[in-house]
């Protein structure tokens, strides 16, 4: 029974994963983005279960957790911690509004199911067309990154970004080998760690979040 | 073709839906009231408010034109036709197979036109603003509508809404991903069209908000009424319209006599659970800006063209 509707499943996973991607490019809200970051991480953890379960690669529940543990717990932890520290609720900035961000959005995705069907027919893997909506969903998290000026939204971006590739790595591969999959998870830790203290030195030196203000940095 | 048993179905599900419409906004109005703490005005407030309106006289303007008169007729005749198109109990109505998915929509696009049309009618500065925001919303609700629309018949290989409905609930239960978006699509575009509150409230006639009602300000008596009971209807119709596309099971197929019989509670009961969470939705969302919503909107068009996009690459 399962066996039958676990791919479509997984693709019903893929398709949520690809709306949540949407959702936080379409986002104002900070605390909004925070928990749509913590459901995108729900939803890979409970693919990459139920990829496991269909292929049997036991190395994936280890993934599976480690998702949980560190998506879908810790890093919101941390980055509702950062914020409340910050004390900022605003609105989030964005450079180009919202509307035309999507426009942007929805080439993105058109581009990225184009270049993922040739590299998706040579995978043999159950999940493989579900490699145009990972690579999708990590350009939509790198425009939410450049479409954003505060930092915050960015930090989040980034760790979207890193679901998307994670995802990638499921669908066409069945996953890293464990070693690199603890290795970017504790990169991704730390990167959230150092760059909640970058958010602060910034503030710190220039009364706002806001990275535009880094471009007078400049060397003379 | 058309039998004469088929015919009496047909106005037999006719006479249902157009008698039965007012009591769902009845519904969706008591769970409103039940979910803010009031008591509520009971199932049957909609229809007082009607017999009250029939029997009042009509206040004309002094220089409201033939088409102000006759709209409130053509509308409410447009939707009780769309409310008859829709399959709601069975796919094997003679009406069901005379009008796809396309000419539904070009059919609320009329009742639409109409309704602006005649906002603009006498004059008022109230009119004729509620019929261009009712337009800034209408012109981009309705491509998504239709997009959503497309994706369903992608699927099934038919715009015919019958023949979706046969596809999706008869044949092999399959997990179709693109209709997850376009479930998504739908509900704003219905929250949209049915002045509903992220983009309009029903319950107002506060100036600075109002869309749907400051057309119709310049409606009384039996006009009123027949606007009042085609607003209901509409929401019928899309409640009716989202069912069908996504929870079609319980609907009747073909010569199934004893399904058509048990698809009349099922009916029911799925309207009833889809009223409240329209209350739901309404209660915990704020009004939004009028500005706003056409990048409500335009969310809900890049979502269903997301569902079409969907379908292609994963194939369903």
């Amino acid at each position: 029974m399962l066996q039958h509707y676990g791919p479509q499943l997984v693709n019903l996973f893929a398709a949520v994963l690809l709306l949540l991607s949407f959702a936080m490019l379409a986002q104002r809200r900070i605390i909004s983005l925070i928990n749509l970051y913590a459901a995108q991480g729900f939803v890979l953890f409970l693919s990459t279960a139920l990829v496991a379960w269909l292929t049997g690669q036991t190395h994936l529940y280890g993934s599976a957790g480690l998702t949980l543990a560190l998506k879908v717990i810790a890093l919101p932890w941390i980055l509702h911690r950062l914020i409340r520290r910050l004390n900022v609720k605003w609105d989030v900035e964005t450079l180009i509004n919202i509307p035309t961000t999507m426009l942007v959005g929805i080439v993105l995705v058109i581009l990225a199911f184009n270049l993922a069907l040739p590299i998706s027919q040579l995978a043999g893997t159950v999940t493989r067309s579900t490699f145009g909506i990972a690579l999708a969903s990590v350009l939509l998290s790198f425009l939410m990154m450049i479409t954003r000026s505060k930092a915050v939204p960015q930090v989040i971006g980034f760790l979207a970004m890193e679901n998307g590739l994670f995802f990638a790595a499921t669908g066409a591969v069945y996953g890293m080998p464990m070693v690199i999959e603890f290795g970017v998870a504790l990169d991704v830790l730390v990167g959230a760690l150092i760059l909640g203290i970058f958010v602060f030195e910034i503030r710190e030196r220039f009364d706002s979040v806001d990275t535009r203000h880094l471009e007078k940095l400049k060397e003379r | 073709m058309t039998s004469i048993p088929g015919l009496v179905a047909q106005f037999a599900v006719l006479a249902l839906a157009v008698l039965l419409a007012p009591m769902l906004t009845g519904w969706v109005n008591q769970c409103r009231a039940w979910l803010q703490n009031r008591s509520g005005p009971g199932l049957l407030q909609p229809y007082r408010v009607l017999t009250k309106l029939f029997s009042k006289e009509v206040v004309l303007a002094h220089n409201a034109s033939p088409l102000f008169r006759g709209a409130p007729y053509l509308i409410f005749g447009c939707l009780a036709l769309a409310s008859a198109i829709v399959p709601k109990i069975g796919t094997d109505l003679p009406l069901n197979a005379a009008a796809d998915a396309i000419a539904l929509v070009g059919l609320l696009a009329l009742a639409r036109l109409f309704t602006a049309l005649a906002g603009m009618d006498v004059g008022t500065a109230f009119g004729t603003l509620g019929a261009r925001r009712e337009m800034l919303v209408g012109f981009l609700a309705e491509p998504a509508l239709l997009m959503v629309l497309f994706t369903a018949s992608l699927i099934s290989g038919s715009t015919s809404l019958a023949t979706i409905v046969e596809v999706l609930a008869h044949r092999e239960f399959v997990i179709y991903p693109s209709l997850a978006f376009a479930g998504v699509a739908f509900t704003m575009v219905s929250l949209a069209e049915n002045a509903r509150i992220p983009v309009d409230n029903p319950a107002t006639h506060l100036e600075l908000t109002m869309i749907h009602e400051a057309m119709v300000l310049e409606y009384s008596g039996r006009h009123l009424a027949l606007i009042e009971w085609a607003a209901s209807l509409k929401l019928f119709v899309y409640s009716c319209i989202g069912l069908a596309l996504f929870f079609p099971f319980g609907i009747a197929e073909r010569g199934d006599w004893i399904g058509l019989l048990l698809a009349l509670p099922v009916l029911g009961l799925k309207l009833a659970i889809g009223g409240f969470f329209l209350a739901l939705i309404e209660t915990l969302s704020a009004k939004m800006r009028i500005f706003r919503a056409p990048e409500f909107l335009a969310t809900a068009f890049l979502l269903a063209v997301l569902a079409m996009l969907l379908h292609v690459l994963l194939g369903g």
